[in-house]
C-alpha cells in the first residue's frame, strides 16, 4: 500500500479502500450539486454513480478527477489526501462523456498524450501505446485522426488514452452515451471484460439503470446531490431503501398503507385505498401504526384469471385490465385495482400456460408471495 | 431524388457560385487585368498619360518598367521595406492580439459581446483621423513628450514622430482588431473539454496552451496575420504621416508615381510586382493545405 504519505494515510478510514470521500461538498451558487457525500470504493471495482440529471454525480466524478474542488470535505486516493491537488498530478484518468479527443492529433499520438507529459522514453511510450490500442482492438486505426473515426472507435481510443497512463482510478462519464443501442450492449460486456482483465478500479456515471445493472460490482443511486443507497445490483433491485431507489431502478409497485403487525420478518400492512391487508418482508424494523410503503416488482406476481386457484394465498389483489404491452418475450398488464392502486404485472409468454389469455377488460387476480415484497419507510 | 431536382440542385450552386465569380471577375480581375496592360506601356504626356499597347497592328508591350524597378534601389528598397515593416506589425498585432482574443473567449457569455464591441469600437471614428491623433501624442510638444518631461524622466523631447517607431506603432494599433476578430473566432469555437483532458492527462496549464489550444488556433492565427499583413504591407497613409524617409514603403512610392510623376505604368508595374509578391506566399500556403487535405486516408 501507499507508505508515501503515512500522516495522511492514517486519516484515510480503510486502507484497502482506493476512493475515500468524507463529507464531500460542492455548491453552485445557491444550487448544492453534491451534499456532504460519504463514499469508498473498493481496490479494482467497477463501480457506478447511478442518477438522474442534475443529481450531482458528473459534479462527484470532476471532483474526483480534479477537474471541480470540494467545498468542504476531504477526499483520499489511494490513502493520500487529494483534495487540493491539481488533475494534473492525480493518479486518475477519465472517459469524457464527449471523449474530448485531441482533433489534431492521430490516434496514436492522442494515447500517447498523458505519457508524454510524465517524460516517458520514447520506446517505452510506443510500446505502452501499442499495447493500450491492442487492448481495445484499435491498433489498425492508429495512424488515423478522430474526425476519420466512428463513434465507437472514437469511444475505444478514447478508453485507450485514459488508460495508458495506468491510472489507479479510471473515471468514466457517460462513457456509451453517445453510441446506438446494440452497440451500446456489445460495449458494456466489453467494458466489463476489459477491466476484469486489467483489475483497474473504474467509476462509472451514468443516468442508464439498466447500464450500471449489468456492468456494475456495486452501484451508488444519488439524489439531489445525495448518495441514496449503496450496493450491488442485485441489493439495490431486490431491497432498495426507499420509495425512490425502488421507482429509479427497475418499475416497482408502490402500495402505501399502514402496518398492522410486525412477526417474523413479515408486515402485515393494510393498504389505504383499499383497506386491503398485504404481506411483505420488513428489512426495516417497522412497528404497527408506521406510515410505510409496500413494493412488489411486476414480475414477482403471478396473475391468473381463476378466483380458486389463488383461495388461500396471503396476499391477493384483483383488478381489472386496462392496458397490455406485448413486448415478445413478455407482455406487462396495466391492472386497476378498484377504488386502490393501479399495478404493473410482468408475465412471460410461455407457449402454454394452460390459462385463458387475459386481455382488456378481464378481471384478473395478483398473488405473491410474502417474501417477494419489500416494505419501504422513506 | 428525381433528375429535375439534381438538375435543379446543380442549377442553383452554379447561380450561388456565380454571383462571387462575377463581382471578382468585374471588380477584381478586369482591374487587374488593366493595371497590367497598362504597366507593359511606356508614359507619354497626354490622356490617357501612356502609349497605347496596339499601333498599327503592331504590339508594343514591353517589360522596361519591371527591369527598371529591379535596377532602381529605391524602389527595391522600399518594397523589402512594406514587407519587413508589415510582417514585424503583423507579429506584434499576433503578440498583442492573442492574449486578449484568449481573455475574450474565456470571459463569461454575457461579457464577450460587450468586450469585441470595445475591440471594433475605434472603427466609429475616421481612419484618417486616429492616424492624426498620433501625431498630437508623439510630436515634440505633444502629451507624451510634454508628460515626461513633467515628470522628470527627460529634459529635452524625444524623437518619436517620424521614426520606424511610430510607423510600426501606427499600423499595430490601426490593424489590431483585424488580428483579434479571427483569432477570437477560432479560439471561441475550441471545446473547453480538450484542455480538461490535457489537464487530466497531467498536461501543466502552460503546456496545455501550447498543445492544444495554439496548434488549435492556426487557421485564426494565420488569418489575423494575413488580415494585417496583407493591407499593411501598401499601407500609404501611417507612413505618410508618422514616418520619414527612410520608413518609405511602396504604397507611399506608388502614390507618387501615379500622382506626382504621372508615370502610370512605372506605377502599375509596381502594383503588379508587389500583388505578386502577396499573392506568390499565399498560393503557395494554399497549395500545402490542399495537399495536407489531399493525402488523408
Amino acid at each position: 500500500m501507499t507508505a508515501s504519505n503515512p500522516g495522511h494515510a492514517e486519516q484515510a478510514s480503510v486502507s484497502g479502500d482506493i476512493l475515500d470521500l468524507q463529507g464531500v461538498t460542492r455548491r453552485f451558487g445557491d444550487v448544492t450539486a453534491v451534499d456532504s457525500v460519504d463514499l469508498t470504493v473498493r481496490r479494482g471495482e467497477l463501480f457506478s454513480l447511478l442518477g438522474g440529471s442534475g443529481c450531482g454525480k458528473s459534479t462527484l466524478l470532476r471532483m474526483i478527477a480534479g477537474l471541480a474542488t470540494p467545498d468542504s470535505g476531504r477526499l483520499f486516493i489511494d490513502g493520500q489526501d487529494m483534495t487540493n491537488v491539481p488533475p494534473y498530478e492525480r493518479p486518475v484518468n477519465m472517459v469524457f462523456q464527449s471523449y474530448a479527443l485531441f482533433p489534431h492529433m492521430t490516434v496514436t499520438q492522442n494515447v500517447a498524450y498523458g505519457l508524454r507529459q510524465e517524460g516517458m522514453a520514447r520506446g517505452e511510450r510506443e510500446d505502452r501505446v501499442h499495447e493500450v490500442l491492442r487492448l481495445v482492438d484499435m491498433q489498425d486505426l492508429a495512424g488515423r485522426k478522430p474526425d476519420q473515426l466512428s463513434g465507437g472507435q472514437r469511444q475505444r481510443v478514447a478508453l485507450a488514452r485514459g488508460l495508458a497512463k495506468r491510472p489507479r482510478i479510471l473515471l468514466l462519464d457517460e462513457p456509451l452515451g453517445a453510441l446506438d443501442r446494440k452497440l451500446r450492449e456489445r460495449t458494456q460486456f466489453e467494458l466489463v471484460n476489459l477491466q476484469e482483465q486489467i483489475g483497474t478500479t473504474f467509476i462509472l456515471v451514468t443516468h442508464d439503470q439498466e447500464e450500471a445493472m449489468t456492468m456494475s460490482d456495486r452501484i451508488a443511486i444519488m439524489r439531489a446531490g445525495r448518495i441514496q443507497q449503496i450496493g450491488t445490483p442485485r441489493q439495490v433491485y431486490e431491497y432498495p431503501n426507499s420509495r425512490y431507489v425502488a421507482d429509479f431502478v427497475g418499475t416497482a409497485n408502490l402500495l402505501t398503507g399502514e402496518v398492522v403487525a410486525n412477526t417474523d420478518g413479515i408486515a402485515r400492512i393494510r393498504i389505504a385505498d383499499t383497506g386491503t391487508l398485504v404481506h411483505v418482508s420488513a428489512a426495516a424494523p417497522v412497528a404497527p401504526g408506521d406510515q410505510v410503503t409496500a413494493m412488489v416488482r411486476p414480475e414477482k406476481l403471478r396473475a391468473t384469471a381463476d378466483l380458486n386457484a389463488v383461495s388461500g394465498e396471503a396476499n391477493l389483489l384483483s383488478g381489472v385490465v386496462e392496458d397490455i404491452a406485448y413486448l415478445g418475450d413478455m407482455s406487462i398488464y396495466h391492472v386497476q385495482v378498484s377504488g386502490g392502486p393501479r399495478i404493473q404485472v410482468a408475465q412471460a409468454n410461455r407457449r402454454h400456460t394452460g390459462e385463458a389469455p387475459v386481455t382488456w377488460g378481464d378481471t384478473i387476480h395478483l398473488t405473491w408471495h410474502p417474501d417477494d415484497g419489500v416494505v419501504l419507510t422513506a | 431524388m428525381s433528375r429535375a431536382r439534381v438538375l435543379n440542385g446543380r442549377a442553383g450552386r452554379r447561380l450561388v457560385t456565380a454571383i462571387p465569380f462575377v463581382w471578382l471577375s468585374v471588380f477584381f480581375l478586369a482591374p487587374f487585368l488593366i493595371v497590367f496592360a497598362i504597366s507593359l506601356s511606356q508614359s507619354r504626356y497626354g490622356v490617357p498619360p501612356y502609349e497605347p499597347l496596339v499601333q498599327d497592328g503592331e504590339i508594343l508591350a514591353r517589360l522596361d518598367n519591371y527591369v527598371f524597378l529591379l535596377a532602381d534601389a529605391l524602389y527595391v528598397t522600399a518594397l523589402i521595406n512594406s514587407l519587413l515593416i508589415a510582417a514585424t506589425s503583423a507579429f506584434i498585432c499576433l503578440l498583442i492580439g492573442y492574449p486578449v482574443a484568449l481573455a475574450i473567449a474565456r470571459a463569461p457569455q454575457r461579457w464577450r459581446a460587450p468586450l469585441l464591441l470595445a475591440v471594433i469600437l475605434p472603427f466609429w471614428t475616421s481612419f484618417l483621423i486616429r492616424v492624426y491623433a498620433w501625431i498630437g501624442l508623439l510630436k515634440s510638444d505633444g502629451i507624451i513628450n510634454n508628460a515626461l518631461q513633467a515628470i522628470g524622466l527627460t529634459d529635452a523631447p524625444i524623437q518619436l514622430l517620424q521614426t520606424s517607431f511610430a510607423v510600426h506603432l501606427g499600423i499595430v494599433y490601426s490593424y489590431l482588431p483585424f488580428m483579434i476578430l479571427p483569432l477570437f473566432a477560432a479560439l471561441e469555437r475550441q471545446d473547453s473539454g480538450l484542455l480538461e483532458a490535457a489537464s487530466d492527462l497531467g498536461a501543466r496549464p502552460w503546456r496545455a496552451f501550447l498543445s492544444i489550444t495554439l496548434p488549435l488556433s492556426m487557421p485564426g492565427v494565420i488569418a489575423g496575420f494575413l488580415l494585417v499583413f496583407i493591407p499593411a504591407v501598401g499601407e500609404f497613409v501611417i507612413p505618410e504621416l508618422l514616418g520619414n524617409s527612410r520608413t518609405a514603403m511602396i504604397g507611399k512610392v506608388l502614390w507618387t508615381e501615379f500622382f506626382s510623376n504621372r508615370d502610370w505604368p512605372l506605377a502599375s508595374a509596381l502594383a503588379v510586382t508587389m500583388l505578386l509578391l502577396i499573392v506568390a506566399p499565399l498560393a503557395w500556403l494554399e497549395h500545402l493545405r490542399q495537399r495536407r487535405g489531399e493525402t488523408r486516408p
